[in-house]
């Protein structure tokens, strides 16, 4: 072989070797895991309560939730998750096809939030643990997030949905911490998740899976 | 012999004033430092203010890993959105800036072809730090994709892939240009890498940002991004530096041209299936895991023979490394690749990964790879490059040796740190019989240390900064004599 010749063979190496991969990472789960049709029957969401979800989880991916939460529930054979009550069953791929983006996640430095919205109902619990997470979860290392809230005058009665803090976290004297909208979408994005309840596709279609 | 460096040398010169082939090398490489002078110190110089930004930004992401009341007035500081805006700021800015300026310059070196005078490289300069300014900025704003290793937001992926194009043509010109003979290791790496990278960036933002596939499908795609952006840009180019600057100083040629071969080759095929391995017990089909899985464990083949090569390439010269601050910054980095390398591979077998997954022990790992292995690749780098580029030398054997100790004291500790911390974490909550709060306590201590060893390792990056501050301000010794960590060990200057 001259020069050239081993130069292009070079070239066709590098390609080689990258493209195969690029194919069977890439191309391969696109096809396997981008398809779905809404065959999965997934409950139906009133129009305007999806706004409300579809805005909070855009507070979800801007505010970084990802790098302490994750979205997925391991087989029992893969990890102790389910003992955690993080979940009843493993997470499918069928579990995220109204997802964004797939909000998975590598690290647990809070717990997994796949199911939270089965775990933990109560909207006013979310919020305040949202303003202050010392107020529900003593020793937490979850930061405040204060600016999801607004701080305000109580004029005449006070908000239907002030918070309500006491002690060493309540507001002076005439002041009451309400939450904002994107404060409120947080909460329903978290209440809509609840991934164990989405049906299972059926294990006999010729669908993707 | 030398030439005053103000002067550049144009190819007439070198060939009125060529008398014998030595002479001539010696032009010729003076005229290839010449031409590389501006554009590369532009790099390394924009790379060191992105490291100096990404420390800031780490030491306030791990203090509130356990002090979460830290800062937290403002959304643009929250913790979700600081950490990816140090990831970033450190992986493109830092790591691939610098990246860039050394393998611009390996490659100018070892093909012998001078860097193009045109204006195209300045813009790439510019187009990249413009990047990651508007990224960085991105992300603190709240425009975060929060798809790890690639949150900057959508409108930064032009400057940087318009960057990089004019970066990897610019390679390949050189490869083309070159006279015809011999190959070298080095250039293999650094062609293959400035190649890689622009098709895993494109593919990466057009199918998760730009375009976006169906969610389910795009944890792969990500993982395949981020793992490679490891493994087939930052690694070949580090390992290029190791292969240039390892035979340069100890004064001998490579153990091996043939083991280099294997390593490369194997790098290449192994390395591109590895990224599953973050997503074992995810909602994926079992053979997208277990191919990652198969692959992880053959990266043993080019870890182990890129080890063995450079070790026999070493036998015999460790004595350089009381004097050399290149190379003792480049084995510390050789030896952390083979480490980081068997950690990883050990991480992706099933029942191990069980218990690393989702824990402190994966940040440790990945520290070990950027900074252990990478970082301290560029240190020595630029150690290397920077008194060839300004024909001056490093202005104080003292800074070196505590950047040095710093980076090293610094960087175990994290590892030490994050790695038992993260274990302990892992351990317990496989066993599932403490509760999650419980076991969180458990792993404060571990993250407070890795706070210090933040504070330790910035205060390196300190020491460095003022080194190469003095050294292009001119306030350090003119050419002939190297700075050496120890003096009166014999010692003498290798082009």
């Amino acid at each position: 072989m001259n020069d050239k010749q081993r130069y292009i063979s070079v070239w066709i190496g590098f390609l080689t070797t990258f493209a195969t991969a690029w194919f069977g990472l890439v191309i391969l789960p696109i096809f396997n895991l981008g398809q779905f049709t809404d065959e999965v029957q997934h409950a139906k969401i009133p129009k305007e309560k999806a706004t409300l979800i579809d805005l909070g989880r855009d507070s979800y991916v801007s505010n970084g939730c990802i790098y302490c939460h994750s979205q997925q529930v391991r087989p029992s054979y893969a990890g102790s998750d389910m003992k955690y009550f993080w979940g009843d069953r493993r997470t499918m791929p069928t579990d995220y096809i109204n997802d964004k983006v797939a909000l998975l996640g590598t690290m647990r430095t809070g717990p997994d939030l796949s199911n939270i919205g089965v775990r933990q109902p109560s909207i006013d619990w979310h919020l305040t643990h949202l303003y202050n997470p010392q107020i529900t979860s003593q020793g937490s290392v979850m930061p405040p997030y204060d600016f999801l809230f607004r701080k305000q005058k109580i004029v005449g009665v006070s908000s239907p949905n002030a918070l309500k803090l006491s002690g060493e976290y309540s507001p002076p004297e005439g002041y009451e911490v309400v939450p904002k909208r994107e404060a409120l979408a947080l909460v329903q994005y978290l209440l809509s998740l609840q991934k164990s309840k989405n049906p299972l596709p059926d294990p006999q279609s010729n669908g993707p899976s | 012999m030398r030439q005053n460096i103000s002067q550049p040398l144009d190819q007439n010169d070198l060939q009125k004033i060529s008398s014998s082939k030595a002479h001539e090398d010696q032009l010729q490489r003076q005229l290839i430092d010449t031409r590389c002078r501006n554009i590369v110190t532009a790099f390394f110089s924009a790379s060191l203010v992105w490291l100096l930004s990404g420390s800031a930004l780490a030491i306030a992401a791990s203090i509130k890993l356990h002090s979460p009341d830290f800062l937290t007035q403002s959304d643009w500081l929250t913790f979700g959105r600081v950490r990816p805006a140090h990831l970033n700021t450190m992986a493109y800015g830092w790591v691939s800036g610098a990246s860039i300026g050394v393998g611009l310059w390996i490659m100018s070196r070892l093909t012998r072809v001078p860097l193009s005078k045109s204006p195209w490289l300045w813009a790439a300069f510019f187009l990249w730090n413009i990047g990651i300014t508007v990224g960085t900025i991105g992300i603190l704003r709240g425009d975060s994709t929060s798809i790890e290793w690639l949150e900057f937001p959508g409108y930064t992926a032009p400057f940087l892939l318009g960057a990089f194009a004019i970066a990897m043509f610019e390679i390949i010109r050189m490869m083309n240009k070159r006279p015809p003979g011999h190959v070298y290791i080095s250039q293999w790496y650094i062609l293959a890498a400035f190649c890689w990278f622009p098709w895993l960036y494109a593919t990466a933002v057009i199918l998760l940002v730009w375009f976006p596939v169906q969610a389910p499908a795009m944890p792969p795609i990500n993982w395949w991004f981020a793992h490679n952006a490891l493994g087939l840009w930052f690694t070949p180019v580090s390992l290029a530096a190791a292969y240039y600057l390892i035979p340069k100083v100890v004064g001998k040629p490579i153990h091996s041209y043939y083991l280099s071969m294997i390593g490369f080759w194997s790098l290449g095929f192994f390395y591109a299936w590895n990224g599953m391995h973050h997503l074992i017990g995810g909602p994926f089909p079992a053979w997208l895991i277990s191919a990652s899985i198969a692959a992880s464990i053959m990266m043993l083949v080019p870890v182990i023979t890129v080890a063995i090569n450079h070790h026999m390439t070493m036998k015999g010269s460790f004595h350089y490394l009381k004097s050399s601050p290149t190379l003792r910054f480049v084995v510390f980095a050789a030896v952390s690749y083979t480490l980081v390398s068997v950690q990883g591979s050990s991480a992706a077998i099933r029942p191990l990964n069980q218990i690393t997954h989702f824990t402190h022990y994966t940040i440790g790992h990945a520290h070990l790879g950027m900074y252990a292995f990478v970082t301290m690749m560029l240190f020595g780098a630029m150690y290397y490059i920077m008194p060839r580029l300004w024909n001056r030398e490093w202005p104080s054997a003292f800074l070196i040796r505590s950047h040095f100790w710093l980076c090293a004291l610094g960087v175990a500790l994290m590892t030490f740190a994050l790695s038992i911390g993260g274990w302990i974490q892992g351990w317990e909550l496989n066993k599932a019989e403490k509760g999650f709060m419980e076991i969180l306590e458990i792993t404060l201590p571990y993250l407070q240390a890795r706070s210090l060893s933040g504070g330790i390792l910035t205060l390196a990056h300190l020491m460095f900064t003022l080194s190469f501050l003095l050294l292009i301000f001119g306030w350090s010794p003119r050419g002939g004599t190297p700075t050496l960590l120890e003096a009166n060990t014999p010692f003498r200057r290798t082009q």
